[in-house]
């Protein structure tokens, strides 16, 4: 089985957002960037279908060289090689677009993305990959097991979960459940000198249009201070949420 | 030229947040001086939907389409949009409508934004703002195509009446072969979703263990809320991976959200901070939640929360 992990390069998720240019840009000044949390519970997902079934792991990227760090970590967990389609990534569409090309260029049976990416939360491109290829989509996946071409996999639901059979080739926006959190592998010695000799390949982008621009960024407006109540005054916080919060 | 907006239903019921969309597309409909069209799909009375601003109600009733299928209903929403020259599509947040969104958007060749929070500050250029970087900013994104696809966050634009007539009219949608079936759903009955709370009463590991849940259950049930969780409560499985919220888990945007114990570490806080009224019970005045909250009590919740309780019952008794 091949299959194509998507890794989004993200800020770590204790960085603080500021925006720059007028908050036309965010400010990456002193943030530390990560592999998507979301992307590493698939990306485990995907070595355990290595170890147990057997499967040939490609990451892919779409951002400048300074995404290789991420890609890098990414072979150091112990995918086989990486991809960075050297573009600057414009909207959900175009990275789709990007990431389609590759895929179907590879010949992948699987393609595995976190749900959504915790910068920009879109929640977009497995999809649009998935209806750019005509592939079957499961998204919000817990569980999936592959046995030929034939998959089964649960995802949530609001207020519980479905099972669904489908077959390969598929494309999953999966999620923690995938694999347990606890189970989510890190980097060893040994996995980060294996991932220098691992090839890294710089694809040219195929200069998909974009359907989106960003304008500008803004913050939350600031929240005011939190309200204290006396715990013995139960009846104090009750008036507040029913009179002023009026949630109640 | 329309706008189109899917309003999502379960069981040929409509979730509230089909009533939230329909507010919202009336909006765009208006600034853009043209006609709102609603999609439902087997739903029993589509007429509710005229109190929000609809204008014609689409209705498709196909046995087929009786458990959602995301590439079945994209495909049924394309066909509508296709046939009624909709040039903005909206959707909500659901996880069905984040699951379908997506496919709309590649199938209509359309521009789209998602987790949108408000009208469009401009038309032309076509400007939503929405939400990004886990609730810590927002991005003004402009949609360039002809073609708009909007993902509306959840209880964002809230429900604003507006009645009108509407004209009611049956769509035959052709219904392909489905790619993902289903083969069966595993959903608690009768539990407030956290989807679809309110209110959601959340606690943390400060409450000690599983067999300390009983009062958080009784302050969700007079609340009528949903029952959540911090994330070491559900790695240490003392309650359902469902019920875990935060940057992992589950999104909480309600419009209020009580956390009992839960010190309110950054991953928490991001999968919360959407949600409008925040109020945090712990006995550690330092821990973070302190700061992202709008009312707190500094105490004991083995304390507090009983108490709550029982005044919470003396206040419903008054105003009910």
């Amino acid at each position: 089985m091949k299959i194509l992990v998507c890794i989004s390069h993200v800020p770590d998720t204790t960085s603080k957002i500021n925006f720059t240019d007028n908050d036309t840009n965010f400010d990456t000044n002193g943030v530390q960037f990560v592999i998507n949390p979301y992307d590493e519970f698939v990306l485990t997902r995907a070595m355990w279908f290595k170890e147990k079934q057997g499967a040939a792991i490609t990451v892919v990227n779409v951002g400048s060289a300074s995404t290789e760090s991420t890609l890098r970590k990414a072979l150091a967990i112990g995918a086989d090689n990486a991809i960075r389609v050297n573009a600057d990534p414009k909207d959900g569409m175009s990275v789709a677009k990007e990431i389609a090309a590759v895929a179907k260029d590879g010949g992948y049976d699987l393609i595995l993305a976190g749900k959504e990416s915790s910068d920009y939360n879109g929640q977009m491109v497995p999809g649009m990959v998935a209806a750019l290829l005509n592939y079957n989509f499961v998204n919000g996946c817990v569980q999936m097991d592959v046995d030929g071409t034939s998959v089964s996999a649960t995802r949530e639901i609001d207020g519980g979960s479905e099972s669904l059979q489908t077959s390969l080739p598929l494309v999953v926006g999966g999620q923690k459940g995938i694999v347990e959190e606890s189970d989510l592998r890190i980097p060893n010695m040994r996995g980060i000198t294996m991932a220098r000799k691992k090839p890294l390949s710089v694809l040219e982008s195929t200069n998909p249009d974009n359907a989106t621009n960003s304008v500008s960024f803004e913050k939350p407006a600031p929240k005011g201070a939190v309200k204290l109540v006396d715990a013995e005054n139960i009846d104090e916080l009750i008036n507040l949420l029913h009179n002023e919060a009026k949630v109640i | 030229m329309s706008v189109l907006v899917y309003a999502s239903s379960s069981d040929g019921k409509f979730k509230k947040s089909a009533f939230e969309v329909v507010s919202y597309g009336k909006k765009v409909a208006e600034e853009l001086g043209t006609k709102l069209i609603t999609l439902t799909i087997n739903v029993n009375d589509a007429t509710e939907l005229q109190n929000y601003g609809a204008d014609t109600i689409v209705s498709v009733n196909n046995a087929a389409l009786n458990e959602f299928n995301a590439k079945e209903y994209a495909s049924v929403i394309q066909q509508v949009a296709e046939s009624k020259e909709s040039k903005v599509v909206v959707i909500d947040s659901s996880i069905d409508g984040i699951y379908v969104g997506p496919l709309v958007s590649v199938a209509l060749n359309a521009g789209y934004a998602s987790n949108v929070v408000d009208a469009p500050s401009s038309t032309n250029p076509f400007v939503v703002k929405r939400k990004a970087f886990s609730n810590k900013g927002f991005n003004n994104t402009e949609i360039t195509t002809e073609n708009k696809v909007i993902g509306l966050a959840k209880n964002s634009f809230g429900i604003h009446e507006n009645p009108v007539t509407a004209s009611v009219e049956n769509f035959e949608a052709s219904v392909s072969e489905l790619g993902v079936k289903s083969t069966g759903i595993d959903k608690a009955v009768g539990k407030v979703t956290i989807a679809d709370a309110d209110v959601v009463v959340s606690a943390g590991r400060g409450l000690k263990g599983p067999e300390n849940w009983g009062m958080v259950e009784e302050l969700a049930d007079i609340l009528g809320a949903a029952t959540a969780c911090s994330k070491p409560v559900s790695d240490l499985g003392w309650r359902p991976h469902g019920e875990h919220v935060g940057q992992t888990g589950k999104p909480v945007a309600t419009n209020l959200y009580i956390a009992i114990g839960i010190s309110g570490a950054i991953q928490h806080l991001a999968g919360i901070n959407a949600s409008k009224v925040k109020v945090v019970i712990n006995t550690d005045p330092e821990a973070p939640f302190f700061k992202a909250a709008d009312y707190g009590i500094v105490g004991d919740a083995f304390e507090v929360v009983p108490n709550l309780i029982s005044k919470l019952k003396d206040f419903k008794a008054q105003n009910s």
